[in-house]
């Protein structure tokens, strides 16, 4: 790891303060992309400022027919939450089985939508239920927010503070993911939202998270696995790698939506 | 540059000066000199280095030090009753649940972790669960016959 400074702010005006004052300074929230990012040397902030002891960004809690989770809230509190478990169990699921254990213990679902690494979990949650990020300075809707690969709306200085689910009718996210590290090779979450339906998917894109408006349609005239058998989502946009080629990952998001669908009941 | 970090490690409160970009595995092994917890990989996979800050487990080379300022931290050194061990590592022990040992720390602080209020998990609960600690000798059969046994044992 290059040297940093270490900055801990307890309000989010600290922190704001310190990543305007800051040459160049990163936000630090569980760390757990960030770290073995620095270990390998492939950034050299010149602050981390941690988020850890903001109290406002941390919690879960119901406004409504709205989950609002806290930007520093740990996956393992999403996966446990009897809040998250009974409106969304599609959402704690997911958390659940983001990494392992000791990451779930750590990790936090701000840090994972800030980052937006094109094969994270939680993007096509927040894809999939229409999830509203809110940030220090204004409220960016999901479609708007995940960008590109690794790239999102939120500009140099803004912190994300909490991210807003709707509850939806049902929904349910299937997983096919690299055994060594857990990461989705595809994943594909489908949610029947009082607006309609949204079939989000991951670890496939070539610019990340996208939405598959073809299913979405055919989902919303009959919600059943057989209305989407046959539709497939063109390669020419999908990832080639050592894990899988575009071609199986096209399939991949076919088989992962059926699945979805079905585990919907 | 250098900063103070305080936090309380296998009930004693320790202090140290440290750069930002120690991580607590460093500082538990190379200050604190308690080498049991153990680095396996660079990257964050293996699961070596267990530890539990503030009664979860948590990758000790995944944290900084200093976010571990003023947490409570359990080693595989602070399981043990003087002579007497902790029913997960007697169990490690009854079972044959390691032959090299290197990933064994870790192993047993995640365990703990896992079974905790959770005697009668199942073995799939268990494969699940230790997911992100890697054994590259004895096939894990052994082990996760030892958590089974170290649940039971914890509950008593």
């Amino acid at each position: 790891m290059y040297e940093f400074d270490y900055r801990r702010p307890n309000t989010l005006d600290e922190a704001l303060e310190a990543l305007r004052t800051a040459p160049d300074g990163k936000l630090l929230a569980g760390g757990q992309t960030l770290l073995p990012t620095l270990k390998q040397r492939l950034a050299n902030p010149s602050d981390l400022i941690d988020l850890a002891h903001i109290q406002d960004l941390k919690g879960i809690s119901v406004e409504g027919d709205t989950l609002v989770i806290g930007a520093m809230t740990r996956h393992a509190e999403v996966a446990t939450s009897p809040d998250v478990r009974a409106r969304i169990p599609a959402l704690a699921e997911l958390a659940g089985d983001i990494g392992d254990r000791q990451v779930r213990n750590r990790g936090t679902i701000g840090g994972s939508i800030a980052n937006n690494d094109p094969a994270a979990d939680y993007p096509a949650a927040c894809l999939g239920l229409n999830a509203t990020i809110t940030t220090d300075r204004r409220e960016i809707g999901a479609d708007d927010f995940f960008t590109d690969l690794f790239e999102t709306a939120l500009v140099e200085d803004e912190v994300v503070v909490a991210v807003r689910f709707p509850v939806p009718v049902r929904a349910a996210y299937m997983k096919f993911k690299n055994p060594a590290s857990r990461y989705a090779i595809v994943g594909v979450f489908v949610a029947q939202n009082s607006d309609g339906v949204r079939v989000a998917v991951t670890g496939a894109g070539a610019s990340g998270v996208f939405r598959v408006p073809e299913m979405e349609a055919a989902l919303a005239a009959d919600f059943a696995t057989g209305a989407i058998e046959g539709i497939a989502v063109p390669q020419d946009d999908l990832n080639s790698d050592i894990h899988a080629s575009a071609e199986y990952r096209a399939h991949l998001v076919g088989v992962m939506a059926r699945r979805a669908v079905a585990a919907c009941g | 540059m250098t900063v103070t970090v305080s936090m309380t490690v296998n009930g004693e409160v320790v202090s140290g000066e440290v750069e930002p970009r120690t991580l607590l595995v460093q500082f538990l092994r190379d200050q604190l000199r308690l080498t049991g917890t153990h680095i396996g990989c660079d990257t964050s996979q293996c699961g070596a280095c267990v530890v539990h800050v503030d009664g979860v487990s948590v990758k000790s080379c995944t944290m900084l030090a200093v976010q571990a300022e003023n947490a409570a931290i359990t080693t595989i050194e602070g399981l043990a009753d003087g002579e007497r061990l902790h029913p997960m590592q007697e169990a490690f022990r009854e079972n044959h649940g390691l032959q090299c040992g290197y990933c064994t720390p870790g192993m047993v602080m995640s365990a703990i972790d896992l079974v905790r209020d959770r005697p009668d998990i199942t073995e799939d609960e268990i494969r699940k669960g230790i997911d992100g600690n890697l054994c590259r000798c004895t096939g894990y059969h052994n082990i996760v016959k030892s958590i089974k046994a170290g649940a039971q044992a914890m509950k008593g």
